[in-house]
């Protein structure tokens, strides 16, 4: 006995002095392993698959259509080619609200979101750099001067009206201006095939394969991302930041789609309907439902037998869709209105949302937030 | 009652049990500060915060910038001291003081294995550890003795089973025993444990998990007191330990206490361990068989130590009850929660949105709490009123300075208990500007929806 308690002895210690970081990429996880509650990797399965590269490819092939509308506009910069090149870039915009969220793996490593779509743009940037002729856009100081908030401005802000702006692509710096824009197209084509190309070879497999419940998992990194998106970009982004509730005065400026004024909440409520497809697990571009995060509240939730967490979290998604479909564009809603009391209201109830995604899901599933390497007890 | 005090307190035991026990103690203290350093800990959490939570009365610690590496250097040193038995008294001393400081910089680091060994290191101050196999008793043969009154050693035992005990009492209550919470929500993402994995999602896995471990901890003292079932039981100790190493991140916990089981084995034992040391390092530990045994010079020191630690050990007693002191639900407000041996008994988040609001001109606006905390703050902020509490009022300073009128502070707080739906935690019409922080109950937390029944 003393002896088999001396070596256990040792070898504590000799464990204890060990490292013992956290990932374990040493565990051997067996195939057919029983009454595992949920299936992590038919998740990852259907994010991947039918979700997230199938929204990519069709962003891809928008941006496409966007660049081809440019080509068109370039040879002949009339008025009919430049509303052409509008709604292209309205139609990539709106297919970019699908993609923005998953800001993961590929996406991380070129820093998409930040390349593509950081606002509000730096005008006066852009204007200095048509004037120069000479800008880096791979910069990272220069991201507010390129991705669709500067097309933003340069097919919608750079006079006011239709002739206006058409002055400038048919004007002295004319070769200026059709390259700028072809440059910030070209750059945002790029780092899209970059970041469709790493999905789908290769990435995609080490994402599905990563299905265990460290922090790095893709489950956990993917759920963490998802929240981040939710409460930074789509909740404070697209609305609280413009309203101005975190600096007490509202900030116009800060509207996505600020100079076409148009399309705002129309860009939101593409972002919204994202992230809930998401969390439904809906395919894209289909009325198919896979696993997702409420299926797996909802196996989670069978053992518990508390509330109904998916559907509140539905329930919650949905109250905010309605309250922003009433809304006019937030460009307006801010301006016209002192204070913006409705869509301040909006607001609330997309907010709502944030607690039941960031408190309750991820405690019901055990992931923690914000992930932090340090010891608990 | 005579003999008892003889036995318990009195009486000459070998000195070997405490030696062993000091450089264990004192090397495993010195990986852990190394192990600390390694992984980037202290630039993280000591150094990048700009604002760090204090305990009540203990504002004036804080992180030293970048000497608070220089604390870290000092306190591992000192580990290293204790383990080499090297002017143990200063060495100890040091230990205790410098460690204590380290964890009370920050009260988001609270882990009850912290406060477990500044509670260890104290006790350790008035144990004569360094009596034998030690530089001190080596140098000074004056101060080496073969044996030492057993309260010495006892001692030690009693905290340890404190620990244990205590810690077995607080899982006695209806969201442990009856629904298997937080085992329930946790064991089931770790599902990719290698052998037991796949068991984890069963329920009745999660309730033997639960029960057994409430039981492991109640009785767990006991079996190691009693000589016939102390080798099974130092078994249990390793196996649950090492298992909850396996599931759940807590650090050099499981270690210590492996380690600090081994006190309760007979000196023979302990003579062995480091008969075997001797012979490792080369050393003539022949010196140390002096048969001298232990006692102080004056009664008065004596009995000055015995009246400080009988104190210790009433407050160890009695203080994790205080709780009862306060009205509410335990795990809901955390009043009188710390440092009372509660551990994994909560699977319990938050989200806390200020809202600051200019009292004259009546403009406000939400904070974004990465502005000023770390997201592990922010994470132990959420759920605990003491911290939301301290919160507040620094966002009142930090906007009053930056010229805001009359700041009000509100918080829309939602928290989340053992699988509970999140329900609001503090009256967000309450401005936490206007309340003060003391030992009172904080009659602004929303009052817990839901009973857990126990202790």
């Amino acid at each position: 006995m003393k002896k088999i308690i001396g070596a256990l002895c040792i070898m504590t210690l000799v464990w204890a002095c060990s490292s013992d970081s956290t990932t374990d990429d040493d565990v051997i996880i067996p195939d057919d392993q029983e009454e595992v509650s949920f299936e992590r990797s038919a998740m990852l399965i259907n994010w991947a698959d039918n979700i997230i590269i199938p929204s990519y490819e069709a962003f891809s092939g928008d941006l496409d259509a966007l660049i081809n509308a440019f080509n068109t506009f370039k040879v002949d910069t009339n008025e009919g080619n430049l509303t052409a090149l509008r709604s292209a870039w309205i139609n990539a915009y709106t297919s970019w609200q699908r993609v923005e969220m998953f800001e993961i793996g590929p996406a991380e490593s070129v820093g998409f979101q930040l390349n593509m779509n950081i606002y509000p743009t730096d005008n006066e940037k852009i204007d200095g750099f048509i004037v120069d002729g000479s800008y880096d856009l791979s910069l990272s100081s220069n991201r507010s001067a390129k991705g669709f908030p500067a097309l933003d401005y340069l097919l919608n802000g750079l006079g006011e009206n239709d002739a206006e702006i058409l002055g400038f692509y048919n004007g002295d710096n004319k070769e200026g201006y059709l390259k700028y824009t072809e440059d910030v197209l070209l750059d945002m084509q790029a780092l899209t095939a970059t970041v469709v190309s790493d999905w789908t070879t290769g990435y995609r497999d080490t994402f599905v394969a990563n299905d265990g419940s460290s922090s790095t998992a893709s489950v956990d990194r993917m759920v963490n991302d998802y929240i981040f998106y939710f409460e930074k970009y789509l909740r404070a982004g697209k609305m609280g930041i413009p309203l101005g509730v975190f600096s007490g005065s509202t900030l116009p400026r800060n509207v996505e789609a600020y100079f076409d004024a148009s399309i705002s909440n129309d860009l939101f409520l593409e972002g919204l309907a994202a992230v809930q497809d998401f969390f439904n697990g809906k395919h894209f571009n289909s009325t198919t439902e896979g696993e997702s995060l409420a299926s797996y509240l909802d196996a989670l939730n069978s053992v518990k037998n508390e509330e109904d967490l998916s559907t509140l979290i539905n329930d919650q998604m949905n109250t905010a869709k309605s309250m922003v479909m009433d809304l006019s564009a937030f460009r307006a809603e801010i301006e016209d209105n002192n204070p913006p009391t409705n869509m301040l209201l909006a607001y609330d109830e997309v907010q709502k949302a944030v607690p039941m995604l960031k408190v309750d899901m991820v405690s019901a599933m055990s992931i923690s937030i914000d992930f932090v390497d340090a010891d608990g007890d | 009652m005579e003999s008892v005090i003889n036995k318990y307190i009195k009486a000459p035991v070998e000195t070997a049990p405490l030696a062993v026990f000091r450089i264990l103690f004192g090397l495993m203290m010195f990986f852990s500060i190394v192990r600390f350093w390694s992984y980037g800990w202290i630039d993280k959490l000591y150094i990048q915060p700009k604002f760090f939570f204090s305990y009540y009365g203990f504002e004036w610690v804080k992180p030293l910038g970048v000497y608070t590496y220089l604390l870290f250097i000092i306190c591992g040193l000192a580990a290293l001291l204790v383990a080499l038995g090297y002017r143990y008294k200063l060495s100890i001393v040091i230990f205790f003081l410098s460690f204590t400081y380290i964890e009370l910089m920050d009260k988001t680091t609270y882990l009850n294995h912290y406060y477990f060994i500044s509670l260890l290191s104290f006790l350790m101050i008035f144990l004569p550890a360094n009596a034998t196999y030690s530089l001190d008793a080596y140098l000074n043969p004056k101060k080496s003795f073969e044996y030492v009154p057993s309260w010495t050693v006892n001692s030690i035992k009693l905290l340890l089973s404190i620990v244990y005990f205590y810690a077995g009492l607080a899982k006695l209550n209806s969201d442990w025993l009856l629904k298997a919470m937080p085992l329930k929500i946790w064991l089931p993402s770790k599902f990719d444990t290698p052998f037991i994995g796949g068991l984890l999602g069963e329920e009745w896995v999660q309730y033997a998990f639960s029960w057994s471990g409430a039981l492991y901890d109640l009785t767990i003292p006991f079996f190691l007191l009693y000589k016939k079932t102390r080798p099974y039981a130092f078994v249990m100790v390793v196996v649950f330990h090492v298992l909850t190493r396996v599931l759940f991140p807590i650090g050099m916990f499981p270690y210590v206490m492996i380690i600090s089981a081994l006190i309760f084995f007979d000196a023979s034992f302990h003579e062995k361990i480091l008969k075997y040391f001797s012979k490792f390092l080369k050393v003539d530990d022949t010196k140390f068989n002096n048969q001298k045994v232990y006692q102080h010079f004056s009664t008065i020191t004596a009995k000055m130590k015995m009246t400080v630690l009988i104190a210790f050990f009433a407050i160890q007693l009695i203080f994790p009850f205080r709780y009862l002191l306060y009205p509410g639900e335990l795990f809901w407000t955390e009043e009188g929660y710390r440092f009372s041996w509660r551990v994994m008994l909560m699977e319990k988040s938050g989200y806390a949105q200020f809202k600051i609001v200019d009292g004259e001109s009546g403009r406000w606006f939400y904070v974004d709490n990465t502005d000023f905390i770390t997201p592990f703050q922010e994470k132990q902020m959420a759920f605990q009123p003491d911290f939301i509490l301290e919160y507040a009022h620094f966002l009142k300073n930090h906007f009053e300075k930056d010229g805001h009128k009359n700041v009000q502070v509100f918080v829309d707080c939602q928290v989340s208990l053992n699988g509970r739906l999140s329900t609001t935690y503090i009256d967000p019409t309450i401005d936490l500007g206007k309340q003060r922080e003391s030992f009172l109950h904080k009659n602004w937390i929303t009052p817990f929806k839901d009973e857990i029944k126990g202790i």
